[in-house]
């Protein structure tokens, strides 16, 4: 198959569109606005649905009631946008349904910059709204992996009725790249048989709801919930290592930082030092078991965590380290990515401080 | 090979697609590309740039702090990148708007009228296509026919009357550099 040139936002829209979204709902923003740009485009010429809605909060109760009639539902937004949906996500994950959301993450707090950013981490693992839910999560680092996983994350949210997130920062939604529309994993999905599509011969008419008058009901969803994101934890965990078999230090980073680092092992194994990256693809579920592994090693003697935010997803390589080595951290935040040279020079101090 | 090249003007000079240009015919020629905006509030007249990087190996970063070649179409761009062109790198200036000269001696320095030359073809417009071919007949980044298939491509159908005035002015922009040999 021939490569072709895309660039990240016009990707995230074709791959839906190719996945068999039936529904788009969004409101422009940037760093993203190219997403409903191209769906307010192509959606109608494949006869389905392309809403400007008012706003973020619109958009996200569209993509609610349009899952809970068994459709494939969609929105894109960034940050600010997020924050706005997090009431809608989660009441569509209170009421098991399926959704595709995309996060093109910039700088924050606040309207914060247009500029990419890394810091809605906690947000999107933590489950973001209220109550016990989380939001499968996938941080693609280029543009083939955005197609890829754009297509897989609709059969994903329908396998386990979860809303899925993929979380890209800005960069990767302006950066052009050849990719191939290469076929992705399709899944055996169970019907839709929950779906509001009218009672069509059923003696019961179908309830989509996450309002429980009985705390016994609630639990039991809850119950159900928990064990449903346990297969999850267990099934969908993501990662790649680059250079962490011999490494006397991992760095650990997701998206565009990560590919970054891919310039910074280059130069600092030229320089004889051993360098590896451990790259979650799955935020949620976090990769625990094989960075834990890795990082156990003798070779290793510590960590450094590479974030375009201050911070957030170093609590997740602590817990899955679980205190065996020390971990470092190098992040900028607002809109800046770092570069190659201040992860070199933060590397090298952080072995110094180690000896 | 290893090009990261930054490709900056004021907007509608074509910087942009200079880099898209160059990053199709590298990956139609089986090169890793990557292709970067600027992106920011930017004001109309401002300046706007791209990061382009031409590897033949798996591309990492696709920005950097300091790039090995620079195409500067307007005086604000030279002002901001000339000085982080890496020691034997090449900068390329469109000597039409800017008449400034490079203080530096560690860079080669190519100064391209491309307003003139494009004047001179009859394609005022393709000030942008002078620089591509200056750039592509210096770097070698890319086969000429390449290019030329790309833009016999880009103005098919309707747009076909433009293709000779763009293939015109892309050549000029290669001849002209020849006097640098």
């Amino acid at each position: 198959m021939a490569k072709e040139l895309w660039k990240g936002n016009e990707v995230i829209a074709e791959a839906a569109i190719r996945a068999g979204c039936d529904c788009y709902f969004g409101y422009p923003i940037t760093p993203q606005s190219e997403v409903p740009e191209y769906m307010s485009v192509h959606m109608p010429k494949h006869g389905r649905i392309f809403v400007q809605a008012e706003s973020e909060v619109a958009a996200i109760n569209m993509v609610y009631g349009a899952a809970a009639c068994g459709l494939r539902a969609m929105t894109t937004s960034s940050s600010p946008g997020i924050s706005l949906m997090q009431e809608g996500i989660s009441y569509i994950a209170g009421s098991r349904l399926p959704a595709v959301i995309v996060n093109c993450m910039r700088g924050g707090p606040g309207l914060g910059t247009i500029q990419p950013s890394q810091a809605d981490y906690y947000q999107s693992t933590r489950g973001g709204g209220h109550g016990d839910y989380r939001t499968i999560v996938l941080a693609p680092s280029n543009i083939q992996e955005l197609a890829d996983f754009v297509q897989e994350a609709f059969d994903i949210a329908d396998y386990y009725r979860n809303p899925v997130m993929i979380a890209v920062d800005g960069m990767i939604g302006q950066i052009l790249e050849p990719i191939e529309w290469r076929p992705v994993k399709r899944r055996e999905l169970p019907p839709k048989d929950w779906a509001t599509t009218g009672k069509r011969g059923r003696k019961t008419p179908n309830l989509v709801t996450s309002l429980f008058m009985d705390p016994e009901d609630c639990d039991r969803m809850n119950q159900l919930m928990g064990e449903n994101l346990k297969r999850i934890e267990e099934n969908e965990t993501r990662y790649e290592a680059i250079g962490c078999d011999d490494a006397e230090i991992i760095l650990v980073a997701y998206g565009t930082p990560a590919r970054i680092i891919i310039s910074v092992l280059d130069e600092l194994r030229t320089q004889g030092i051993k360098a590896g990256l451990f790259r979650p693809i799955s935020l949620w579920p976090f990769p625990e078991k094989p960075l834990h592994d890795y990082v156990a090693k003798d070779n290793v003697k510590l960590v450094l965590d590479v974030e375009m935010s201050l911070g957030q997803m170093i609590d997740d390589v602590r817990l899955a380290i679980k205190g065996k080595k020390p971990v470092h951290f190098y992040g900028r935040a607002g809109g800046i990515v770092p570069t190659v040279e201040e992860i070199i020079e933060a590397a090298k101090k952080a072995l110094k401080e180690a000896k | 090979m290893m090009i990261k090249l930054i490709s900056a003007g004021f907007g509608g000079q074509g910087a942009l697609a200079i880099g898209k240009n160059l990053v199709e015919a590298g990956m139609r020629e089986g090169l890793e590309v990557t292709w970067t905006p600027s992106y920011g509030p930017e004001m109309r007249g401002g300046t706007a740039n791209c990061s382009v990087v031409l590897s033949e190996k798996r591309i990492g970063s696709p920005v950097f702090s300091s790039p090995t070649d620079l195409i500067a179409l307007n005086l604000p761009s030279l002002n901001k990148f000339a000085g982080k062109v890496k020691p034997g790198g090449n900068i390329f200036i469109n000597s039409s708007t800017v008449s400034e000269k490079v203080e530096r001696s560690d860079v080669n320095v190519y100064y391209v009228p491309c307003g003139e030359i494009a004047d001179k073809v009859g394609n005022p417009k393709a000030v942008n296509m002078v620089m591509l071919g200056a750039y592509i007949g210096v770097s070698e980044a890319v086969k000429v026919e390449t290019v030329e298939t790309i833009i016999r491509e880009m103005f098919a159908g309707a747009k076909e009357k433009y293709i000779p005035a763009n293939i015109a002015a892309f050549q000029s922009g290669i001849d002209f550099v020849k006097q640098y040999e």
